[in-house]
């Protein structure tokens, strides 16, 4: 009997707990710039998901300790939602109560889901190398901001690389290549891109979904071993990939004629597989890997050796890793943007933000400037490109690390600029969005 | 003290039948509705909205839906989640493809569609039972994962499968803040919650839980199998399956078949043994349980660390939610199997002594 009485103690306390919180999460907003950060630290795709969030606020704190956006301090808090689209919805809405400056989930599915949500909260969504690959018109996705890469590119260049291989566009004529990819949104991205250029060059294409989180796979490569494509390409995310290497292993397929979308292309899906996936492709969203560069020096030298860092010191300067930070500088960047016109040394809001990040000029200069050379290409947005550029290479695993090829890619921009504009006015008559003019814009 | 029933006499037949015969339980739920429905919109924050009580209403929904196959007919399921993603993609398909269609007729036309299915796969109730008609409603889940992940049109041929609707709105009412979102949802939680209760005292919930008790001897005494188990599926489904409209038109706004899987179906078969089997009111403690606690423990834990001076990381606070959880809910089976309207039932009777325990 008594043990009921706890019980009935302990269920009471905890919803009187509830309400206390809940009330204390409307906290007072502080004279620093807020970021929230999405982290999926646990659940099947933490391998991944945790150099992201390392790169990602070390980068705030590197920011930090070079004295902040023009002397504003950056502050930042994790939220942890594990890859699951609810939770992350959670996490936006516990956040954005804080002042965010811009919301970043390193997840399609929620940036499907925050599509609608932010042009009413007025804080922009990056995306640097995910989301949606229509949100580059920025016209209609007024707070999306695909920057530096979509899976449309990501697929187009996979194209043009197999081609290059292959000897010529007019090559392709006749070639079978399978996409193995993530069945969810982020998988299914690439798709129409990839239907769109074997209409064009007449090659075959095969889909073959994988359900998440991709570790069962027997049954896709054997469809590979019967139908023998003649490239790969992978589009998979944290256990799938190496589970895709070792199932390539089993079944013989030769690694070289696979090619991965560049998260796909990172050390935790390749470590595994070590020497048996010798020989496998993978794109990079801009340069990739760089540990020598001078920003991961930096990074050692004023958060690490402080005892500042949030990861293990191995890890900065992986690709993933870097990915977090390149998305975390694009972010600071565009605050440092909307001060030169909203004011120096001011705490700017989402929608001031948004501003600067549609106006980003980021040159060679400003970038090697700030250690990134070696890291980063320029990107100059605009109204109506909301991604940047498109600058893109192919890195081959050696068996014990990622070597990057000479050669840069950019997507075709004719081709996708057409498909853009029409998933885009698609979108926007469905949600009944009136384009933005170009006067407009200016605004 | 408090709480008697002495002197409350009953003089004619309808009030001998209605739903709460007590008068301190009929004020103490309309205090509670009208609690919910006047003040709770003043107080609430539009976090708490978005991200607490909106999906509570909806899980409760499709919790309760669960627990009448459950709890009241006895027909273990686990294709919850599958009869979600029904309603709610019946209800997108029947909105965007019908011109001039209102809302709620979509919502509740998602909620038909969804009670076809659930007929559909209630067939082999009929002639397995217990775990058994459990792995067979697993068929299903991955039936229905497998349908919106690859026919094209049921997601309007949209290239990464994810689809989306905007504006909602009935009679005028453009349904568009939080709170107004709340309210609506409320609403059918409140109507839905009505007739649960009433089936359930009705012939209909009766020879559900004579079948549930022992299905021959129900078939003994003249009650048809066939069609109190199905209609038990179809009901079932119909609640679940508005359930999921709601969930995917007024909670996420924009959804794919990943909202609606596996682990949804686990999430609200442990919200019914949880919250108490054949309770209406379980159903509620049960959502309660398994949708706020987490986010509970997730903002709670690193408030109690930063009290004590320690900053936990934010990995470590996920691992401890779960722990947490996770024992909880051990904790709670161990101590109320029946669930935790057990717990309040005993509450009751306990008040009902009080203060002069014999």
């Amino acid at each position: 009997m008594k043990f009921r009485a706890l019980a009935l103690a302990a269920a009471i306390s905890a919803v009187g707990l509830t309400s206390a919180t809940v009330s204390t999460s409307a906290v007072a907003q502080a004279k620093e710039q807020f970021f929230p950060v999405l982290v999926y630290r646990t659940g099947a795709y933490a391998a991944n998901g945790n150099p992201w969030a390392n790169g990602y606020v070390d980068y705030l704190k590197l920011v930090n300790a070079r004295g902040g956006i023009n002397g504003v301090k950056l502050s930042f808090e994790e939220c942890e939602f594990g890859y699951a689209t609810d939770r992350g919805v959670e996490c936006y809405e516990r956040l954005k109560g804080k002042g965010a400056t811009v919301f970043q989930p390193l997840s399609t599915g929620v940036t499907f889901a925050l599509t609608d949500k932010a042009p009413v909260d007025k804080i922009p969504l990056v995306t640097a190398g995910y989301g949606r690959s229509e949100s580059q018109d920025g016209s209609v996705f007024a707070w999306n901001f695909p920057l530096l890469g979509t899976y449309w590119v990501g697929a187009d260049v996979a194209v043009q690389h197999i081609a290059k291989q292959a000897g010529g566009l007019d090559k392709l004529k006749g070639k079978k290549i399978a996409l193995v990819y993530h069945d969810s949104p982020f998988g299914k991205e690439p798709i129409p891109a990839l239907q769109e250029r074997a209409k064009l060059h007449g090659f075959e294409l095969q889909l073959l979904p994988v359900a998440h989180p991709g570790v069962e796979q027997k049954a896709t490569w054997l469809q590979i071993r019967q139908s023998k494509p003649d490239n790969v390409l992978l589009w998979g995310w944290g256990v799938m990939n190496s589970t895709a290497l070792k199932e390539a292993q089993a079944t013989g397929f030769s690694r070289d004629k696979m090619l991965g979308i560049w998260w796909a292309g990172a050390e935790p899906d390749v470590k595994d597989v070590g020497a048996g996936a010798k020989g496998y492709q993978a794109l990079t969203l801009q340069h990739s890997a760089e540990p020598n560069s001078k920003v991961v020096k930096d990074m050692l030298e004023m958060v690490h050796a402080k005892g500042q860092g949030t990861g293990p010191k191995d890890e900065v300067g992986s690709v993933l890793y870097m990915r977090g930070l390149i998305s975390s500088m694009v972010a600071v960047e565009g605050v440092r943007k909307a001060q030169e016109r909203y004011g120096k040394g001011k705490v700017m809001t989402g929608e001031q933000t948004r501003w600067g990040l549609e106006n980003l000029t980021l040159d060679q200069k400003t970038l090697d400037g700030m250690g990134f050379a070696g890291v980063m290409r320029p990107v100059q947005t605009s109204c109506l490109d909301h991604m940047g550029s498109s600058w893109v290479r192919i890195q081959t695993w050696d068996g014990t690390k990622w070597t990057p090829g000479a050669d840069w890619y950019q997507a075709d921009e004719k081709l996708l600029r057409g498909m853009v504009l029409n998933a885009s006015r698609k979108y926007a008559e469905e949600k009944k969005i009136t384009p933005r003019t170009p006067e407009q814009c200016k605004l | 003290m408090l709480y008697r029933e002495n002197g409350q006499f009953k003089t004619t037949y309808a009030a001998d039948q209605q739903i709460f015969t007590i008068a301190q339980d009929r004020w103490f739920v309309i205090g509670v509705v009208a609690f919910a429905a006047l003040i709770v919109p003043m107080l609430a924050d539009e976090y708490m909205f978005r991200a607490i009580l909106i999906p509570f209403l909806i899980l409760s929904l499709a919790a309760l839906g669960v627990n009448l196959l459950v709890g009241f007919c006895g027909q273990i399921t686990l294709g919850a989640g599958a009869f979600m993603a029904v309603g709610a993609y019946a209800a997108y398909n029947f909105l965007i493809r019908i011109d001039g269609m209102p809302l709620v007729a979509a919502l509740l036309l998602g909620g038909l569609t969804s009670a076809g299915m659930g007929i559909l796969f209630g067939i082999p109730s009929l002639r397995v039972r217990g775990l058994y008609l459990a792995v067979a409603t697993l068929a299903a889940q991955f039936f229905c994962d497998w349908a919106f992940l690859r026919i094209k049109w049921f997601t309007n041929d949209s290239s990464s499968g994810s689809v989306s609707v905007s504006e909602l709105s009935m009679f005028g009412w453009v349904i568009d803040s939080p709170a107004e979102k709340y309210l609506f949802c409320l609403g059918f939680i409140v109507l839905f919650a009505l007739i649960a209760a009433n089936l359930t005292r009705a012939t209909i919930g009766r020879q559900w839980m004579a079948i549930r008790d022992m299905d021959v001897a129900a078939e003994v005494i003249g009650i048809r199998p066939m069609y109190s188990k199905l209609s038990a599926f179809a009901v079932s489904s119909f609640f679940v399956g508005v359930a999921g409209a709601l969930w995917g038109f007024v909670h996420l706004g924009s959804w794919e078949p990943a909202a609606f899987s596996v682990d949804r179906s686990f999430q609200l078969l442990f919200m019914v043994i949880i919250g108490g089997m054949g309770s209406i009111l379980g159903s509620f403690f049960g959502a309660a349980f398994i949708v706020i606690l987490p986010i509970f423990l997730n903002q709670f834990l690193p408030a109690i660390g930063s009290l004590v001076g320690i900053t936990i990381s934010t990995a470590a606070v996920s691992h401890a939610e779960l722990i947490i959880f996770g024992s909880l809910i051990v904790f709670f089976l161990i101590v109320e199997p029946h669930g935790l309207a057990r717990l309040w039932a005993i509450a009751k009777e306990k008040l009902r002594l009080w203060p002069f325990p014999h």
